[in-house]
């Protein structure tokens, strides 16, 4: 949605001085609109067109970030409303929240749990990202308290939840220099929050009651000075966040409206924790950048990660893994060997279950573009010569005393020529990863 | 401030489909089922109808099925009769419809016969008044001859009958045509094979308002990221008005939940993952609802506890909102 080249052709001074280090003014801006220039290389620019264009060719959604150094986390700079467009780009923050009601015994329990919260699945490693701590007593010291607790004990970034401004700015003090996210600049603070917001350089979330409202907040702020916003349009039920999320995402790229190009922040209000999650599939889904949850059970966190991670996959790249001999335990020159595809999904459920059998095994994950067995075979890119080249190529002959090699049950046509091609005795394992464990055990244990 | 909101105006809708026939409309039902009809995007109340709600079809097997102990214990009282195993769901757990499949039908299995079968099925239209979907084993022969004779036993009763595909799909077509009876069309994830299998059955003159399409989802975790793009895709395509496109979707949550190694490993094995019966119970509904917002019509499951859940969030999906 940036400009083109013509239109920023306009706001240049036409010297064709060649400073920039293109040839012409008109090559500049070609440049510019492709993104491989910077306006600052430009000498001669004038302010006022300076601020055309940076407005012109800022992103729709603003990138925003919470936390400090290692822990930083970036929000929005997205730029669809369909992830089959490109993709979706910046992975939904979960923040958990901690009342300030809480007990120190029992924060330290919350703490503990939050700190087990790290999941590997398919060779990627899900997390939570904030912990945000709720006034909820409305007591300035009580929260401050709090905020001081927590941030001893986690390098989580905070989401302070206070909409009293006396409350906020002790916090700050405590916590303002590793970046929290402050919550909320409304209709009736929204003048200390933003002057707190711009003391400590934070990122501020704006809640208004309803679209119109909150534009108008954000401008009030944004002209005020502040940049790095974070909205709330008050939507609590499901139906009416699908509806204001759309919208927000839909004016900030569509029409550029500019007080929506930041990130949205969502709150779950069901109770149950497994409802609460459904809740959270429908935020994260629909567009919202955090979404604030109570659960701190893994049981309800895991399946929530993963549909964040599915959601936010590349759809223009299938995920594989490398083709090599994988190693599962602690292998020996006896132990048996299997081959499958490199698609990761394939590769790690094969992984998993080779695991499961509590044989040490080889894999080896022939490169197949990212294709699954059946898809890569009848594609071409899973066949007998190739995979007997894979063979020599990995070294496996070299790990081994035998010459038996386990090939997924789906492409058991292959055995012949295969065992023609490597030299080696193939056996047809079961068609689903699920069978392996106890055809392991059935043929090797 | 008053805000302009952006409203998306769409030149078409989603086909509307009715399951089961009352007995003034030749069948046996107690009530009919309506899905689909939607003039825009998921629960998009701001800007277009959303005439029906999503519904939940619950799983009734002719054989004990190999679920979960877990999962299985819901139904240790019926699992061997199908027909209380379907009033159980209906009456019990809320389930809209009943999703009956025929695995006991596998000539690899056991081998039931076609006649056992459609015993079966009359078993269960007795027992319960809701639509019924049925389904085969997956093995085409068998299922090609299973369901012409359950489309013939339970003729005007207007089932939902799976699953035609690419190339196999002119026996069950021309089985739903005689006996007037709806058409699942079964695609493997590719919105070109889905619309082209669409194109297959109806040039048979089976009407687009008999079609439900399967676009074959993944699991959680397990490839539903490509359903979920397909099934908007072909959204965008039926409100643009792609008539080829247009048909409800059915999405197989469940089968494709409890089949992964997420819903079904114990905590011993796995304690960074947490218990087994709730991150099963939520790996089926999380698949279920992310299946909602990309547009699904109707979802097959299996756990009650996951049924209650979806269809709590179907309530709060459908609660109406307009920026009138």
């Amino acid at each position: 949605m940036g400009l083109t080249g013509l239109e920023i052709y306009k706001q240049l001074p036409k010297k064709n001085c060649g400073e920039c280090g293109h040839p012409t003014c008109l090559a500049f801006a070609m440049s510019l609109a492709n993104g491989k220039a910077n306006l600052e290389a430009c000498p001669y620019v004038s302010e006022e067109a300076r601020e055309a264009l940076d407005s012109a060719a800022a992103p729709p959604i603003a990138k925003i970030i919470v936390g400090r150094d290692e822990n930083a986390y970036e929000l929005g700079d997205e730029t669809e409303l369909f992830r089959h467009d490109r993709k979706f780009y910046h992975e939904t923050a979960v923040a958990l929240e901690l009342k300030d009601t809480l007990s120190k015994e029992e924060l330290e329990n919350c703490l503990q749990k939050i700190k087990g919260l790290k999941f590997t699945r398919v060779g990627l490693e899900y997390k939570v990202q904030f912990i945000a701590v709720k006034n909820e007593t409305d007591e300035v010291d009580v929260f401050a308290k709090t905020v001081e607790y927590v941030a001893g004990k986690t390098k989580l970034p905070l989401v302070l939840l206070s909409e009293n401004p006396a409350a906020m700015e002790q916090a700050l003090k405590i916590a303002g220099k590793d970046k929290p996210l402050i919550y909320a600049a409304n209709e009736e603070n929204f003048e200390k929050m933003t002057a707190l917001a711009q003391e400590n350089d934070c990122p501020l979330a704006v809640k208004a009651e309803g679209l119109g409202e909150l534009a108008e907040l954000v401008e009030k702020i944004t002209k005020a000075g502040h940049k790095q916003l974070v909205l709330d349009p008050g939507s609590r039920s499901i139906s009416r966040a699908i509806a204001d999320f759309t919208q927000i995402r839909r004016l900030a790229i569509k029409k550029k409206f500019r007080p929506f190009g930041y990130p949205i922040i969502s709150f779950c209000t069901e109770t149950d924790p497994l409802a609460e999650i459904n809740q959270a599939v429908a935020y994260i889904s629909k567009y919202a950048s955090i979404v604030v949850l109570k659960t701190l059970e893994k049981e309800h966190l895991l399946p929530l990660l993963t549909w964040r991670q599915n959601l936010y996959t590349d759809p223009q790249v299938p995920i594989r893994v490398e083709e090599k001999l994988n190693e599962i335990g602690e292998v020996n020159e006896n132990s048996p060997v299997y081959v499958t595809t490199n698609f990761s999904l394939t590769y790690y459920s094969v992984e998993g279950e080779v695991g499961a059998s509590r044989i040490p095994s080889y894999i080896i994950s022939v490169d197949t573009d990212g294709l699954s067995v059946l898809t890569a075979y009848a594609d071409g890119k899973f066949e007998a010569d190739k995979i007997a080249k894979v063979i020599k190529k990995v070294g496996v002959e070299e790990k081994v005393k035998h010459r038996n090699i386990v090939i997924p049950g789906g492409v058991a046509v292959l055995k012949g020529k295969l065992e023609e091609e490597s030299g080696w005795n193939v056996l047809v394992g079961p068609r689903e990863a699920s069978g392996i464990p106890s055809y392991a055990k059935s043929k090797f244990a | 401030m008053k805000l302009q909101v952006l409203k998306e105006k769409y030149r078409a809708k989603v086909q509307e489909l009715v399951l089961g026939a009352t007995k003034e409309e030749g069948g046996t039902r107690s009530c009919t089922v309506t899905v689909g009809g939607d003039s825009c995007l998921p629960f998009h109340h701001f800007e277009g109808e959303v005439p029906n709600r999503p519904v939940v079809a619950m799983e009734v097997t002719d054989i004990k099925p190999n679920w979960n102990p877990k999962l299985l214990k819901n139904f240790e009282d019926v699992f061997e009769k199908p027909g209380e195993w379907a009033r159980k769901n209906v009456e019990n757990f809320g389930a809209d419809l009943i999703y009956l499949k025929f695995d006991g039908a596998d000539p690899e299995g056991e081998d039931r016969s076609v006649e056992d079968c459609v015993e079966t099925l009359q078993e269960v239209l007795q027992a319960v008044g809701v639509p019924l979907i049925v389904s085969g084993c997956g093995n085409e022969e068998k299922d090609n001859k299973l369901m012409e004779a359950i489309a013939e036993a339970a003729s005007g009763e207007n089932l939902l009958i799976g699953n035609a595909e690419q190339d196999n799909y002119k026996t069950i077509t021309a089985a739903c045509m005689v006996h007037k009876h709806s058409i699942i069309a079964k695609s493997p994830l590719d919105i070109n094979i889905c619309k082209q299998l669409n194109i297959l059955i109806s040039e048979m003159n089976l009407p687009l308002n008999k079609i439900v399409i399967d676009p074959s989802i993944g699991g959680l975790g397990y490839g539903i990221e490509y359903a979920y793009s397909i099934m908007e895709r072909s959204r965008l395509g039926a409100l643009q008005g792609d008539k080829m496109l247009s048909m409800p979707i059915i999405c197989t949550v469940g089968y494709e939940a409890w089949r992964t190694k997420e819903a079904n490993v114990s905590e011993d094995e796995f304690p960074e993952w947490g218990t087994q019966e709730e991150r099963g119970v939520l790996w089926e509904a999380v698949t279920a609802s992310a299946m909602l917002q990309a547009g699904a019509h109707i979802l097959v499951m299996r756990h009650p506890k996951a049924v209650e859940l979806t269809k709590r969030n179907i309530d709060q999906l459908m609660q109406p909102f307009s920026y009138e």
